[in-house]
């Protein structure tokens, strides 16, 4: 067993480190402010591979491994949540179940420019009443055999890359199934261009953080995509969501993981300047101690995190690795950012200081591709069947 | 087409710099970073590339260790890369060093050699020409736009308030300026595919038409008398006054120091 990175992942860090350091982080207390998604950023992530991280060379990607794209959504992070949560929906929840579920023709058609960072991806699952519920889905599909098409109807809520996506997982019902004699939702997977006619943008949220992220609600009114865009075998969209937000959570995990460290790093900086009673407020036991805990439950995460990428790398399943990753990670961020504050004193609660905004991004990675209530349902499931 | 690219690992400003006893640099110690006009020569090397198709080829001159900027280039999108490495080549100035780089060149193909103008632990912007004139071939230097037409190259070298445009037939040699572009990120797949390359590493053995007594240290004709860290200036004298006592307050402190 080895912790050590090799040296192909340092570097990769290295360079997730010096692109952070130079788009991310100069562009992150504006895109905060103003709620403005990064659009340049996106596009220079686009030009620098980011976006297709783990995805197979033969299908646009970088051909790398998860470890390397948690790496990049962590160190992205580390200075902007909401760069960081570009990559990981794009990656993990449009890419991934395209590249595990998807025909060839389907790859070709949207994975290789996905990949490429030639399109922008997004995933629709959650509905205004149905969101840890999954069977809630209200959101129809009905094949219209006259036309060969599936004609879509209802409404998604709270979408990341929203509008600025161009490529749509969404999932809806598609008919009744008798499931050990109860009739349950048919529930399958369907590929949406933006464009489609049918296909609109509803209410774009205003959040606590992670403000330029762009969430919006998708509105389908008879919205008519093609027979081939069924992603995956009729009835198995459940299945293909649920496989889809275990990647997710180790994106999220990654997402909090550097949420937890910049706000680590930011915090190191300021205590060994910041005075009080004629010293730096570095040499009193409680600044100590404090650090101490926040840098140890950062590594813990850190190794969780890595873990469970690495075990989506070798493993078929992974669900436990990145729900226990993610139910850490998340609470980690939401400890340690709020010590953060802390730490700093009144100038933590001052939006000028970058750990104010650390602090309510990190309240998402608690609640969204899971609640730390449902990863916990996923662990305590695994572990008492 | 053919390009060399000359590059060389430096210490990161950022970090902190570290001497051997003998005055040069302690290298294994500090962080590195590719010098920053190499970068901008490289890149220079890559556009041309991805505009008429090129073959890159990175060579450097150092400790092993530097095979980490050969792997950086090739992350970028170079295609090989060339580590010169040797105990006898350690401690050698400009004169040493041009004349290794360029034993080195001589077992390559090339149409033009890139270097940077200079690199910023030196500050000597002597290698690049010196390598010319071991070569035998043209230099255009200081360049801040480089373009390729048919079998010549077209610069502009930049001077304090102008730049010539110059034409040179091809092969010859060309310094990079810093300003010359904005370098390109090293892409994710790049790095992975850097780390499966070979990296192909010279020695003494491997230098064409060089004679022992120009290389390393003993070799070099610049000796170090001695170099230091910069040492930090005492914190400035702060006053607050209106402005007809700033003035005369100025005055007489430059009367004091004897600028006035």
């Amino acid at each position: 067993m080895d912790f050590a990175l090799s040296k192909k992942h340092e570097m990769a860090r290295s360079l997730f480190k010096e692109f952070a350091e130079n788009e991310a982080k100069p562009l992150a207390q504006e895109v905060d402010e103003t709620e403005q998604f990064p659009e340049g950023t996106a596009a220079k992530m686009a030009k620098a591979g980011f976006l297709g991280i783990p995805i197979p060379k033969e299908y646009g990607g970088q051909g790398c491994d998860p470890l390397t794209y948690a790496m990049c959504v962590e160190e992205l992070s580390k200075v902007c949540g909401t760069t960081g949560v570009i990559v990981s929906a794009h990656t993990s929840l449009c890419c991934d179940p395209i590249q595990t579920y998807g025909t060839e023709e389907q790859k070709q058609k949207y994975l290789v420019p996905l990949a490429k960072g030639e399109k922008l991806g997004a995933f629709g699952l959650t509905e205004p009443g149905a969101g840890t519920d999954a069977q809630g889905q209200q959101t129809k599909a009905v094949f219209d055999e006259a036309t060969n098409e599936w004609v879509l109807n209802g409404s998604k809520c709270f979408i990341t890359n929203g509008k600025y996506a161009d490529v749509y997982i969404v999932i809806a019902v598609t008919g009744k199934v008798e499931k050990r004699g109860k009739t349950m939702k048919e529930i399958s997977a369907f590929i949406v261009e933006k464009g489609t006619p049918g296909f609109t943008f509803g209410t774009k949220e205003k959040k606590m953080g992670i403000r330029g992220s762009a969430t919006y609600e998708l509105i389908f009114t008879d919205c008519r995509i093609p027979k081939e865009n069924l992603l995956g075998q009729k009835g198995k969209g459940f299945n293909i969501a649920m496989h889809t937000l275990d990647g997710g959570r180790i994106g999220i995990a990654a997402q909090a993981l550097g949420l937890a460290a910049g706000a680590l790093e930011t915090t190191i900086e300021y205590v060994k300047e910041r005075k009080q009673f004629g010293r730096s407020i570095a040499q009193f036991q409680n600044t100590q101690f404090q650090l101490a805990d926040m840098a140890t439950k950062v590594e813990a995460a850190r190794l969780l995190v890595y873990k469970a990428a690495m075990a989506k790398a070798t493993q078929k399943s992974y669900s436990v690795e990145a729900a226990m990753a993610k139910l850490y990670a998340a609470e980690v961020a939401m400890e340690v950012t709020t010590k953060a504050v802390q730490l700093h004193g009144g100038y933590g609660y001052i939006r000028e200081y970058d750990v104010e905004r650390m602090m309510r991004d990190a309240k998402i990675t608690e609640i969204y591709e899971g609640t730390s209530e449902v990863q916990r349902m996923v662990i305590s499931a695994n572990i008492l069947k | 087409m053919k390009i060399v690219v000359c590059v060389k690992q430096v210490p990161d400003t950022k970090g902190g710099v570290k001497f051997n006893p003998d005055g040069t640099l302690d290298r294994g110690a500090m962080l590195t970073i590719m010098n920053p006009d190499d970068k901008a020569g490289l890149e220079a090397a890559l556009r041309i590339k991805d505009e008429c198709g090129a073959e890159v080829t990175v060579v450097t001159m150092g400790l092993p260790k530097a095979e980490e900027v050969l792997r950086e280039a090739i992350a970028m999108g170079a295609d090989k890369g060339i580590l010169v490495t040797d105990r006898v080549l350690g401690g050698a100035d400009t004169w040493a060093t041009s004349t290794t780089l360029a034993g080195a060149i001589r077992n390559i193909d090339y149409d033009l050699i890139i270097t940077g103008r200079q690199a910023i632990d030196g500050d000597t912007a002597q290698v690049g020409p010196q390598i010319s004139e071991h070569l035998d071939i043209p230099v255009i230097s200081y360049a801040q736009n480089i373009k390729v037409e048919g079998d010549s190259v077209i610069v502009e070298r930049q001077y304090e308030d102008r730049h010539h445009v110059v034409k040179a037939k091809m092969p010859c040699l060309v310094t990079a300026l810093a300003e010359l572009n904005e370098p390109r990120y090293m892409t994710p797949g790049g790095i992975f595919d850097a780390y499966d390359a070979e990296i192909t590493v010279w020695g003494r053995a491997n230098l064409v038409d060089v004679d022992d007594a120009n290389l390393g240290l003993k070799g070099s004709p610049t000796k170090i008398a001695k170099a230091s860290d910069k040492v930090r200036k005492g914190a400035g004298e702060k006053v607050t006054l209106d402005p007809t006592e700033a003035v005369e307050y100025l005055v007489g402190k430059f009367k004091e120091k004897h600028v006035i």
